[in-house]
């Protein structure tokens, strides 16, 4: 029963940190019709300038808060200079561009950074708070966790529903021609887009960093587990998004604790095999068919 | 479908896999003998392919003769690269589907190879393990065809490089039977009496384990050459281009998408399999390591720079993944940085040139060259 109670709590603190990742290829995804593959690559480039920064003598804050600019600054150059060219056209160019970003970025994390394994600081303590004298896998830092996605989630909430720009934003996601013509710059909206997703993204890799090691390529099960999150919520919806990536985090927990670890990634395809093949819209879909 | 190419960009989600993306012009134009009769070659395709894989054999033995054991090890990496890629280009360049899981695919091949050589007693012989690895990747292809046949684009993409992450799992799960994190360490197969003799008659040269892997991997890269140009050319490259470019009257003609999507993806699985197969043979040995997303990434970037459909296309995209990586290599070092770092500049280039080629020439290679011969030739 113990155990049960603390492969839940585990699973749902990483499920929040896929819902934000996910949360951040929807984001690009209504906007552009695009699946940003290059997402966790990002996301980690911009966790490894924290980590330089931390490993200069600067605090865990400081170094949050240039991460996520350089994430916003990052996302917005990134859609500016490449994705601009393939937007709209074939869905295949667009994907191979995204691909392309992936695995160029990753290589250069490598080059500047190396390869190897480093730690990453938590802001907060790792040991597990004591409930009736046994410790359970709640830490302040997961605390931490979960709160930062909710508040990053309250946050997007509001810019979408009560602000001008959200609602330019949604404009241009829904008709751009229309959007256009009611004179929402939809060019602007489309790259503020990018660089908040990028920002979301950069978080969810900084808090799945802390505590734990990184090397160039720790976010490459990341955006597997974020793309099923997207899928199972039907990639169209931001609430989807959040359900499905603590669905993910609860079942990988799951499988972690009572099949094997080794097994984690195969049991993600398995789950994405299955939504797609029967529920091709997602669990979250409004119209019936896949609109791609 | 009439509006003027400079909407494209404001059309959206309402844009469609209903018309012939750019991307794929290498796979369409036709192959020199439908030209104007101008070409030396016959016209009957099926005598054309077997005259040019006779020039290719030819071609294959004197390049493998007048190379030392490096540039032999070199090609027979260059064969698994094209054998994998040419099932990859069929796929994606005539079929219209991406997939990221080709690595995976060829671990299948790889991992069977190693199983089948790796036994006590007297090893089967390489034919039967050959065709066994392509089996077996043709199974596991067949399994992931029919779910990927309901799927396109991103959602491809997304399912297929899920597989890429998952399946290597495997062989960590089943840590006795395929190794775990170590692998498997393949036994190559020794050159057979008629080859040494052969190899003395034509040469001299002495013919070593390497030269024989060597020419067993040309002799596979040739063979699927050989088949997948007959394909292309057929009723069933002609059915995949219409699945790829005209989904509705595609299915007007009575054909059914998904059969021929599935059927699609099981060739360039059975590709896969070889490939990963000679791969193991090469390498010597199968191991997780071996097959990760980069290795998918670089068969992308091969068909990409190519041109996607075009097999001349992959040929020179191999060479660039066989030939790029010391170069680039010993070029970062030489600028300073260290080994581990300098490692790393391939990806990069493969990353960037995959950027630069959606960007600025989508057709790829053989594709823009087409084109523009084309153009030129309708000028005239």
């Amino acid at each position: 029963m113990q155990q049960f109670v603390n492969v839940t709590l585990t699973g749902l603190i990483s499920g929040s940190v896929y819902a934000a990742f996910a949360l951040a290829l929807v984001l690009i995804w209504r906007s552009t019709r695009i699946v940003n593959f290059a997402q966790g690559s990002m996301a980690a480039a911009t966790s490894f300038i924290a980590l330089a920064l931390i490993q200069a003598g600067q605090s865990y804050w400081l170094a949050l808060v240039v991460a996520l600019a350089a994430g916003f600054v990052l996302g917005a150059v990134v859609e500016r200079v490449v994705i601009r060219p393939v937007e709209g056209g074939p869905e295949l160019n667009a994907v191979i561009v995204t691909l392309g970003l992936f695995i160029a970025i990753q290589a250069l994390i490598a080059i500047v950074f190396g390869s190897s394994f480093d730690s990453f600081p938590a802001p907060f303590g790792l040991r597990g708070f004591e409930v009736g004298g046994t410790t359970i896998a709640l830490t302040p830092n997961s605390v931490y966790v979960l709160v930062a996605v909710l508040v990053t989630m309250v946050a997007l909430v509001a810019l979408f529903r009560f602000t001008r720009v959200g609602l330019a934003m949604r404009a241009s996601a829904f008709g751009q021609e229309v959007a256009r013509l009611l004179g929402v710059r939809v060019g602007r909206m489309l790259t503020l887009g990018w660089g908040l997703a990028a920002v979301v993204g950069s978080l969810s890799g900084l808090l799945i960093a802390g505590g734990g090691l990184v090397w160039p390529a720790y976010m490459d099960a990341l955006i597997v587990f974020g793309f099923v999150a997207a899928v199972l919520g039907g990639l169209d919806s931001p609430v989807g998004a959040v359900v499905g990536g603590l669905t993910i985090g609860l079942a990988l927990a799951y499988v972690s604790a009572y099949a094997d670890p080794a097994l984690v990634n195969l049991a993600a395809l398995a789950i994405l095999m299955v939504v797609l093949l029967v529920r091709p819209g997602g669990l979250f879909a409004s119209s019936t068919a896949r609109r791609a | 479908m009439t509006r003027p190419q400079d909407t494209a960009a404001t059309r959206g989600d309402e844009l469609s896999s209903d018309s012939p993306t750019e991307a794929t012009v290498g796979a369409d134009a036709p192959s020199s003998g439908a030209g104007p009769g101008r070409s030396l070659l016959p016209r009957n395709t099926l005598l054309r392919h077997l005259l040019v894989l006779l020039l290719c054999t030819v071609g294959t033995v004197v390049l493998l003769e007048a190379t030392d054991p490096f540039r032999n090890s070199q090609l027979a990496q260059l064969s698994y690269y094209a054998i994998a890629a040419g099932g990859l280009t069929v796929l994606t360049g005539l079929n219209g589907q991406i997939s990221l899981g080709h690595g995976a695919l060829m671990a299948v091949g790889a991992y069977t190879t190693a199983l089948l050589l790796g036994g006590d007693g007297e090893p089967l012989p390489l034919p039967v393990v050959l065709l066994a690895s392509v089996v077996t990747a043709t199974l596991v292809g067949a399994l992931v065809g029919v779910a990927a046949a309901r799927l396109h684009g991103p959602y491809l993409a997304g399912a297929t490089l899920a597989l890429a992450v998952g399946l290597p799992g495997l062989a960590l799960y089943f840590r006795e039977t395929l190794g775990g994190e170590q692998g498997l360490p393949v036994q190559a197969p020794r050159a057979p009496e008629w080859f040494e003799a052969f190899i003395g008659a034509v040469s001299g040269n002495s013919a070593t384990t390497t030269k024989w892997l060597a020419y067993v991997g040309a002799m596979c890269l040739l063979l699927t050459f050989f088949l997948l140009a007959n394909l292309v050319r057929s009723r069933i490259g002609r059915t995949w281009r219409a699945v790829r470019d005209q989904e509705v009257a595609a299915e007007l003609a009575g054909i059914d998408l998904g059969l021929w999507r599935v059927l699609a993806f099981v060739v360039s699985a059975a590709c896969a399999g070889l490939g990963g197969a000679v791969l193991a043979l090469v390498v010597r040995l199968a191991a997780p390591s071996g097959f990760t997303l980069v290795l998918s990434l670089a068969l992308l970037t091969a068909i990409v720079i190519g041109g996607l459909g075009s097999l001349l296309g992959v040929l020179l995209g191999s060479a660039l993944l066989v030939f790029l990586p010391p170069f680039i290599t010993n070029l970062g070092v030489d600028l300073g940085l260290d080994n581990t770092e300098a490692a790393q500049l391939a990806p990069l280039v493969y990353g960037v040139v995959l950027v630069l080629a959606m960007v600025f020439a989508p057709a790829g290679f053989v594709g823009t060259v087409r084109q523009r011969w084309l153009a030129a030739r309708a000028r005239r």
